[in-house]
């Protein structure tokens, strides 16, 4: 404990004096504030002995913590001294953020004291203090004494609380706001919270229009369900069946996820809508009236169907895996049949896969923004609803907070439904013991079920992504079918004169995308895996706080975190607006809930004797997570990375605020085009965006591979 | 280690050697995303000052200058419909520029008068009807001519609007008939057009693309928009409204608290002139520029062939006017109409 907590005690003390203390102008990595390091950037030592003696503060922590390590001889006692001056220390350091702010933007203590935005120094100086507390904590005994899973967990909360619960406490704030900036209070939030636009339950009892809340939870009922068995459906064929073009039913499942927001529902209406090519053909052949069926809650229904159901898929197949044969075996050894088997052994051991995928299916699907938009018609939903109260002529952050406050309970309800159901049963089948056996195959009956749902849903994905390919090479689609290379050429324009130059349209957002979601990939999943393996295999006093807070952020839709983020850290002390930071982290705190969730399911079926013998062996919980599990996560590992890479390309509601004119992204670009009517290069661009994004996934498919559990032959062949 | 320290110092030497370019401006840009490159792409070239550009419509950009009030990270916000430009000129979010506006049209220095030029009209779109001929021949529907028109019952369920809540296209809209007609009788005629309405979008431009994909058959939007999709082939045609038309004012502001002040100023004063402006043509821009030496197109709208109304831009575009046609036609419009289920 005396060696980590007096290192963190040096870095914390080199941040200090050395690093820039305050935002670089341009970039920290361009390591340009070398030159001017005496003077703007100078580090918080040089402020402090100057015009900002207030930054004296936070180092009496750091001094604190250092008397205590060198003074204090009784270990316990010295681990309580380091909590309590590390605490003084992050306190103190806070509440100076907090209170001296720049351009006078918040309520300010002192009249005519600023700072900038808190940087590198800042950042390096509390990273510092929070592990002398975490190592102080692990001293006095909690987290096993691990030092390492103190940290973690010390870490962990540290940033969920500064990325999710410091930008919500912006949004939450206004939701009690009165109007015409006259403080806060109940009186007009309770009649908005239950006006009957929102909970009206008109069009189950009669005629008339659902209020939003109904209406969200319906669409998100139907798209988890369908979506889960969907996935199950899939799930079923690749792993209990000989089913011949796995291969291409793999890359139909993974499709969806990595196409952009907008197309799906583009290609529906130019399919199905009312002059769409199947409408147009079934019309005057069965002489049916050509309707706008499309426009509503089928519309959108069908549209997240397809766009969800992979995510469903991927959660599942996980799971559906790891069922150990040999509970299987031993079924059939009891003379179950195969039907029994599956109901009574394997269908229950799926069950955190089933609850997981119906969980993030009805999350994806209240959160979805895209296809209520292009095909919601008059069917409103909460996302949208949020995002017009922002961007609408008349501006409401009241509303919009009210209304993401009645979408968050909605995700927190199912979350704890589905707490409920899973209950406090043990789902692990993957031990350290020999297991040599072979899954049972399915029976015809629920072979051809499976069939039947899968594969015509296969077939029409296939069918949507030809006609994406087809359309982005036409000129003008539905009426002028001449192909054509001009969509291409105007995104992805060269020309080689003098160097090499990229002046087609969509270079700038494209590299930038690109740049940002490899950056933040790994980070969410690294993030996202910690937080499950803590969950999982750790105890410590508010485990389960601690698993909500981290599951918050993806039950807030990202309409409203885009608004919160810019409301938070658009002023010091945090000041991180038209950065390519602040969309690296939005995506990581949006997307690191998936990792947590395929972390969890994963790691509940990996057995605790295998930890447990690592430890007996004498390793410490850094090598057991390193050398033990990480190894056996794979498909989780490869989940998350590609989920979080996919995500950050393809998500769009955050992201249409946080862009800037420097760091563009390619949904934002996207939603331009399509907003302007331009399908073609819309499409062009997602066509792109698509190939990109599966050779990646090949490629990281590749690069981790798979884990193998046991033989790899071992279905049983009827 | 020693390797790569040696090399983050020549890549830290490189950049700081190609970061000598003195100038640089962050413009948000309202109009269609081509004619924001093109304009960006031109700029950067005739004055050598760097552009970084991102398209948002006008509501992103006001809610994004909101909350960046006192920090803005955008300089300038160029395009899109007026009334958000004199809200944020209200709000004291955007600041004048004192550009010379003495060669621009009348209703452009009208607009720069209204705000004491923080706000500078860069163009003017006009409202029409637009329909799909191929889906009005087939029903056998008659061709609409008139706003009166859109209320015939023939065209029950064929109609596209948007909503006036969500857009700026869809308020023009419904300033336009309040002012030609009253605003009771506004109102009660677009009751009787809200019970043909098959869908209102949240998108102003969205009505009339889906008449032009024969998604729906008649909508109502901005001329320019359409010329542009008719000169895509759609089987289309535009109607400008015999009663007269209401029309919108697109500006160009400078955002209120900008450290790259002159350079917007540089940017005000080139979208304002004849050359930059004639350029739109080049990517189906077709909407009226405020340079009367700009080229227009000889199939675009122009101010002088169609019947305009005196637009009001002080009542209507003020937030008090605003709110109270809103929260009328949410009541009595949006209620009664506007759902019509097939």
């Amino acid at each position: 404990m005396k060696r980590t907590a007096g290192l963190w005690l040096l870095i914390g003390l080199a941040a200090f004096c050395l690093l820039p203390w305050y935002d670089v102008r341009g970039s920290f990595w361009h390591f340009r504030w070398f030159d001017t390091l005496s003077t703007q950037d100078a580090p918080a030592i040089l402020w402090a002995i100057g015009e900002r003696p207030w930054l004296w503060l936070p180092l009496l922590g750091l001094i604190l913590s250092a008397a205590a390590l060198f003074l204090v001889k009784s270990p316990v006692k010295q681990a309580q001294a380091l909590v309590i001056s590390g605490a003084l220390g992050l306190g103190l350091l806070i509440g100076q953020g907090l209170f001296v702010v720049g351009f006078g933007a918040r309520a300010t203590v002192f009249e005519g004291v600023t700072q900038p935005g808190m940087g590198m120094g800042a950042f390096v100086f509390a990273a510092a203090l929070l592990f002398i507390i975490t190592t102080g904590i692990s001293g006095l005994g909690r987290g096993r004494g691990d030092a390492f899973i103190t940290g973690m967990v010390g870490a962990i909360v540290a940033l969920v609380a500064t990325f999710v619960f410091y930008p919500m406490a912006f949004i939450f704030t206004s939701a009690f706001e009165l109007r015409g900036g006259q403080g806060f209070g109940l009186t007009e939030f309770l009649p908005r919270f239950f006006a009957p636009d929102i909970w009206s339950l008109a069009c189950v009892t009669g005629r008339g229009q659902c209020g939003v809340a109904v209406n969200s939870t319906l669409l998100g009922l139907a798209t988890a369900t369908g979506t889960t068995v969907m996935g199950l459906a899939f799930a079923l064929i690749f792993t209990r069946t000989d089913f011949r073009a796995k291969r291409l039913l793999r890359v139909l499942t993974v499709l969806p996820i990595i196409t952009p927001p907008f197309v799906i529902g583009l290609v529906l209406i130019l399919l199905l809508g009312r002059s769409g090519t199947l409408t147009v053909f079934f019309g005057d052949l069965f002489g049916i009236e050509k309707t706008r069926w499309l426009y509503g809650f089928w519309g959108v229904w069908l549209a997240q169907m397809l766009s969800f159901t992979p995510i469903a898929f991927l959660v599942l197949i996980g799971v559906v895996e790891g069922v150990s044969p040999s509970m299987e075996e031993a079924s059939q050894t009891l003379n179950a049949n195969r039907w029994q088997t599956f109901r009574n052994v394997s269908l229950p051991l799926m069950r955190p896969g089933l609850a997981n995928a119906f969980l993030l299916g009805f999350i994806e699907s209240v959160a979805d923004f895209g296809n209520p938009l292009v095909l919601g018609g008059n069917f409103n939903v909460l996302s949208t609803e949020i995002y017009f109260a922002i961007v609408g002529t008349v501006a409401d952050p009241a509303k919009a907070a009210i209304l993401s406050l009645i979408l968050l309970s909605l995700t927190l309800t199912t979350f704890v439904a589905q707490r409920l159901w899973l209950g406090r049963k043990n789902y692990a089948t993957v031990t350290g013991k020999a297991d040599s056996g072979r899954n049972a195959a399915l029976n015809p009956a629920l072979r051809w079920t499976c069939y039947a749902l899968a594969l015509p849903w296969a077939a029409f994905t296939l069918v949507l992504y030809v006609l994406i390919v087809f359309g982005s090479f036409t000129r003008l689609w539905g009426y002028d079918h001449t192909l054509t290379l001009d969509h291409y050429r105007r995104a992805f324009n060269i020309v080689v004169r003098n160097g090499v130059h990229f002046t087609g349209a969509a270079w700038d957002s494209f590299f930038t995308t690109l740049s940002i979601a490899a950056i933040a990939a790994p980070l969410t999943a690294a993030v996202g895996l910690a937080t499950a393996y803590l969950l999982v295999r750790q105890n410590f006093a508010g485990k389960n706080a601690f698993e909500f807070s981290t599951l918050l952020s993806f039950a807030i839709p990202g309409t409203v975190i885009g608004v919160a983020y810019v409301m938070a850290f658009n002023f010091p002390p945090i000041e991180l607006t038209a950065t390519g930071l602040i969309l690296v982290i939005c995506f990581i705190f949006r997307n690191m809930p998936v990792g947590v969730r395929g972390g969890i399911a994963a790691m509940s079926q990996l057995d605790k004797s295998l930890d447990e013998a690592s430890s007996t062996l004498g390793a410490n919980s850094f090598t057991t997570l390193r050398r033990v599990i990480l190894p056996l996560m794979g498909p989780a590992i490869l989940a998350a990375l590609t989920y979080s890479f996919v995500r950050a390309i393809t998500s769009v509601s955050a992201v249409i605020f946080l862009v800037s004119a420097r760091y563009n992204m390619a949904t934002s670009f996207l939603v331009g085009r399509v907003e302007n009517g331009e399908y073609g290069i819309a499409i062009a661009y997602s066509a792109v965006l698509i190939v990109t994004m599966l050779a990646v996934i090949i490629a990281l498919q590749l690069a981790i591979g798979r884990r193998k559990l046991r033989r790899t032959d071992r279905l049983e062949t009827t | 280690m020693k390797g790569t320290s040696a090399s983050a110092i020549a890549l830290a030497a490189a950049l700081m050697a190609s970061a000598a370019s003195a100038q640089s401006l962050d413009v948000v840009c309202s109009n269609e995303q081509a004619w924001c490159d093109l304009m960006a792409q031109n700029f950067r070239i005739d004055t050598g000052i760097d552009v970084a550009m991102v398209r948002k419509s006008t509501g992103e950009v006001l809610a994004q200058i909101r909350a960046e009030a006192g920090n803005p990270k955008v300089d300038v916000w160029w395009g899109g419909t007026g009334d958000p430009h004199l809200i944020a000129a209200n709000e004291g979010l955007t600041t004048a520029s004192g550009v010379d506006t003495s060669e621009l049209l009348g209703w452009a220095q009208n607009m720069a008068d209204m705000t004491e030029g923080r706000a500078i009209g860069a163009h003017v779109g006009l409202l029409g009807i637009f329909y799909n001929t191929e889906l009005l021949a087939q029903k056998g529907m008659p061709v609409p001519s008139c706003w009166r028109d859109l209320t015939r019952p023939e065209y029950a369920g064929e109609i596209t609007l948007s909503n006036p809540q969500s857009s700026g296209t869809a308020y023009t809209q419904l300033a336009t008939l309040v002012q030609l007609f009253g605003e009771d009788e506004a109102f009660s005629l677009l009751g009787e057009i809200a019970r043909n309405v098959n869908q209102n979008t949240r998108s102003g431009s969205a009505p009339g693309r889906m008449v032009a994909r024969g998604e729906s058959t008649i909508s109502v939007g901005f001329m320019h928009d359409m010329v542009n999709l008719k000169k895509q082939g759609f089987p289309v045609e535009i109607v400008s409204p015999c009663e007269g038309t209401g029309y919108e004012t697109g500006a160009v502001s400078i955002i209120n608290g900008t450290p790259n002040f002159d350079a917007a100023k540089v940017w005000v004063e080139y979208v304002l002139s004849a050359e930059a402006q004639s350029r739109g043509l080049e990517v189906g821009v077709y909407n009226i520029p405020s340079h009367p030496a700009a080229t227009t197109d000889p199939e675009a709208p122009d101010m002088a062939s169609v019947k305009l109304i005196d637009y009001d831009f002080a009542t209507y575009g003020s937030s008090e006017m605003r709110e109270h046609l809103l929260e009328r036609w949410g009541v009595e419009i949006r209620s009664q109409g506007g759902n019509f289920e097939e």
